[in-house]
């Protein structure tokens, strides 16, 4: 380098400092204002654009060429459009987007206290008189209600049903029909286990959740009569060492001997891989899984809700309230995002949306037909036995031990033999003691 | 624009052709006006602070401060949104309640673990297979270097699949879920971590090795001495001060270790929080996990705590091994 440029150096360097340390505008920050002011002026005919985030990008296919063109034939004025984030990064994408006024018009609503923070801090409107929004019952409300149920933030979108699917095939093979209670389901198991070849229930331990959601929670509510026993734990009338509780964590002990070989460390992806390799008979599972499924099994599939323990008449199924959608406060087109809102309500997007993503039901009483007869089956269920949610989603985790978590921990470990079912329960109901009021 | 401002010195750019040597090196040199004005210029070597000035720039703002700033608001705690100063009260609640204790004290145990494993095995390995590449009678030297180094710039995403994959009862070729049990979950993932960074001993104390003069050897060996005495009493004493700068690397490395344990089994580090290390309880801590909120006071205490044990390892190993263990000038 030349000595007569030498003095440039830390000149230049100074003035890069300079330069970061000035105020930069950022593009994005930049309101719509020219579209926002011609939509003023020009009323009804100008195009308003609507934005939706979502933290279901598997979904973005089944939004732009299904769902959303329905809704643009209808309001050709507005221009909806889709926008995902990957599932992990959006709830902390989502926050910084709507402290920085950034967020879009529609705000897809994790359930319950995710969402109930963003309503308690501003972000999410009260859709209390939207037309349309009586159509959802109280399960369907629970998950994006205010605690004291005067407010609904959210428009309840789409729920997921616990229950077993199996293979067919190997059903017939063996002669064997779907079991009406828990008695039957266990001779089923051990005559499949008896027969050798195949793995009677495809689940492993080794990612914890499992094990609590498509065990505990999926055969539990039989046990604790859903909603009824998920309001008494709430209420604290009821505790997590309970009869009930231990019973369900002794059923869930008993399936050990039916997993398939080395369990502890099957991981969920792998349980997935063997039932649809047709490696194993029953797969105890939510209904999301209809359509992986349905693309990688090549053998027919039947479901069957939990079995109810002998002389239950009444069966309980876990129908999980899992995606809402609602309003940012900051939209600049209020209006028209009603209009989207009221638009879900109905029975024309409860139709469109469960048949293009089997295994996601829409929570509105609307009467729908699925095409996809397992996802029809599992829907069916609704008429058949009581709806209740995962309970340990409502208030119970708030607190530290977080109760979620426990039910994983201690349902993988009562898999695993590590723990014995009266002692999982009362653990449980020490860590909710420990923090939760009405039950200290 | 004035140089003479920037340069340092008024004469900088005027001082002849071997300004540019003398302003570099801070070194007496013709060519300056006086004696006074060179003196008080070799006492201030600017080209230190161009030097330095970058690095240390980038290091205090993206480390020290970082650092720091997560230290103060690990003395804050959260209401309501608000950040209010509590003095010690994350500390003690880290370490009395017996809940937050119990998991912290099993993650820093478990960390311990997940070193102890790396430096008893890692080591011996390393310098084994460093040995043995060091001998002079090896073929294709060159491809197991290269083979053995290979998993360490692989991602651990890669390795904790594959291996997981291997170690699986359904699809593998091991009977027991090693990954699965409580017993062998930790020891197993800490070997898998050993299998992949065995390299980085192995390529130091390989370094070390091939830099020992040929003669040293040899006239151990006109001496009467074994290839066993050579390597014990000749070579080793010169790789041991290697082997103090690899295990405080690991340590370092171990302690907030974080990546291979959340691929393999996820945040919550199960089975029971058998393989729950300082980096998953940090993680679940500060970000939250599943519907368990994150706290970011709380966050800060857990990293502030693991910041205080590696410093307490540096340290320790600093004045117990460091300053006592013998160099030898070659």
């Amino acid at each position: 380098m030349s000595k007569r440029l030498r003095w440039m150096a830390p000149v230049v360097g100074a003035v890069l400092v300079l330069a970061a340390c000035g105020e930069s505008e950022d593009p994005r920050d930049e309101p719509e204002d020219p579209a926002g002011e011609a939509d003023a002026d020009d009323g009804d005919q100008e195009q308003v654009e609507l934005l939706i985030e979502s933290w279901r990008n598997d979904d973005l296919a089944v939004w732009e060429d299904v769902i959303l063109p329905a809704f643009h034939e209808e309001h050709p004025n507005i221009q909806v459009t889709f926008q995902p984030t990957a599932p992990d990064e959006y709830d902390a994408a989502l926050e910084a987007k709507l402290e920085g006024g950034t967020a879009g018009d529609l705000i897809t609503c994790r359930p319950f206290d995710v969402s109930l923070d963003l309503f308690e801090s501003g972000h999410l409107e009260s859709l209390n008189d939207l037309p349309g929004i009586d159509e959802y019952g109280d399960v369907a409300r629970s998950a994006w209600v205010t605690d004291d149920n005067s407010d609904i933030f959210c428009v309840p979108m789409a729920s997921v049903i616990h229950g077993f699917i199996y293979n067919a095939e190997i059903f017939e093979e063996l002669g064997l029909s779907e079991p009406e209670t828990e008695e039957e389901f266990h001779a089923l198991l051990d005559e499949i286990a008896a027969h050798g070849e195949y793995a009677p229930l495809v689940m492993g331990t080794a990612d914890q959740w499992e094990a609590a959601t498509m065990g505990f929670q999926n055969i539990g509510p039989n046990y604790w009569k859903g909603e009824e026993g998920r309001q008494a734990l709430i209420d604290g009338e009821e505790q997590l060492d309970d009869e009930q509780y231990v019973s369900v964590f002794e059923e869930l002990a008993t399936w050990s001997e039916y997993l398939p070989s080395g369990y502890e460390s099957v991981t969920y992806p792998d349980s997935q891989n063997m039932f649809t390799l047709g490696q194993g008979a029953i797969f105890p599972a939510g209904s999301w899984e209809i359509g992986l499924f349905r693309e990688q099994a090549d053998f027919d599939m039947g479901a069957f809700p939990p079995p109810p323990p002998e002389g239950q008449d009444t069966c309980y199924i876990s129908d999980h309230t899992d995606i809402g959608i609602g309003m940012n406060t900051a939209t600049e087109h209020p209006e028209e995002t009603r209009t989207f809102l009221e638009w879900v309500t109905t029975a024309e997007f409860a139709d469109l949306y469960a048949n293009s993503l089997p295994g996601f039901f829409p929570l509105s009483e609307h009467e729908v037909e699925l095409e996809d007869p397992l996802a029809q089956e599992f829907l069916d269920w609704r008429d058949q036995c009581e709806q209740t949610i995962r309970n340990s989603y409502q208030i119970l985790s708030r607190g530290e031990p977080n109760l979620e978590n426990e039910l994983w921990d201690l349902s993988a470990q009562v898999l695993n033999g590590t723990i014995e079912p009266q002692e999982a329960a009362e653990r449980a109901q020490d860590g909710l003691e420990r923090w939760y009021e009405p039950h200290q | 624009m004035s140089h003479t401002q920037t340069s340092g010195s008024s004469d900088g750019a005027d001082s002849g052709p071997d300004s540019e040597a003398v302003a570099t090196h801070a070194a007496p040199a013709g060519g300056a006006p006086t004696p006074v004005r060179q003196r008080r210029r070799s006492r201030f070597p600017t080209h230190l602070i161009v030097f330095i000035g970058p690095a240390f720039a980038i290091y205090t703002v993206f480390m020290i401060y970082p650092l720091l700033d997560s230290m103060r608001l690990s003395l804050y705690g959260a209401e309501a949104g608000d950040q209010i100063f509590v003095g010690l009260d994350n500390f003690l609640r880290l370490l009395t309640d017996d809940i937050m204790s119990s998991r912290f004290w099993n993650a820093v145990w478990n960390n311990l673990l997940f070193f102890a494993v790396h430096f008893f095995v890692q080591n011996p390995i390393g310098l084994l297979l460093a040995a043995l590449l060091a001998s002079s009678t090896l073929r294709g030297r060159t491809f197991y270097r290269t083979v053995i180094f290979i998993p360490t710039t692989l991602s651990v995403v890669i390795v904790g699949f594959i291996w997981q994959l291997i170690l699986s009862p359904l699809w593998g070729f091991v009977e027991t879920p090693l990954l699965g049990q409580s017993s062998t979950a930790l020891l197993t993932l800490s070997l898998m971590s050993v299998w992949q960074y065995v390299g980085i001993p192995m390529i130091l104390f390989y370094a070390v090795l091939i830099g020992i003069p040929e003669e040293l050897v040899e006239s151990a060996r006109v001496d009467g001495a074994t290839g066993w005495q050579v390597f014990w009493r000749i070579k080793f004493p010169l790789v041991l001060p290697t082997v103090g700068v690899v295990s405080i690397i690991t340590y370092i490395a171990n302690m907030n270790a974080f990546d291979l344990i959340y691929t393999v089994k996820g945040a919550l580090a199960g089975p029971d929080f058998a393989t729950d290390i300082m980096g998953t309880f940090f993680f679940r801590t500060f970000f939250g996990f599943q519907l368990q909120r994150g706290s970011t006071t709380m966050g800060a205490t857990v990293a502030t705590m693991m910041f205080l044990l590696i410093l307490a390892g540096v340290l320790l190993y600093y004045f117990s091994w460091h300053r006592r263990v013998e160099h030898y000038e070659l």
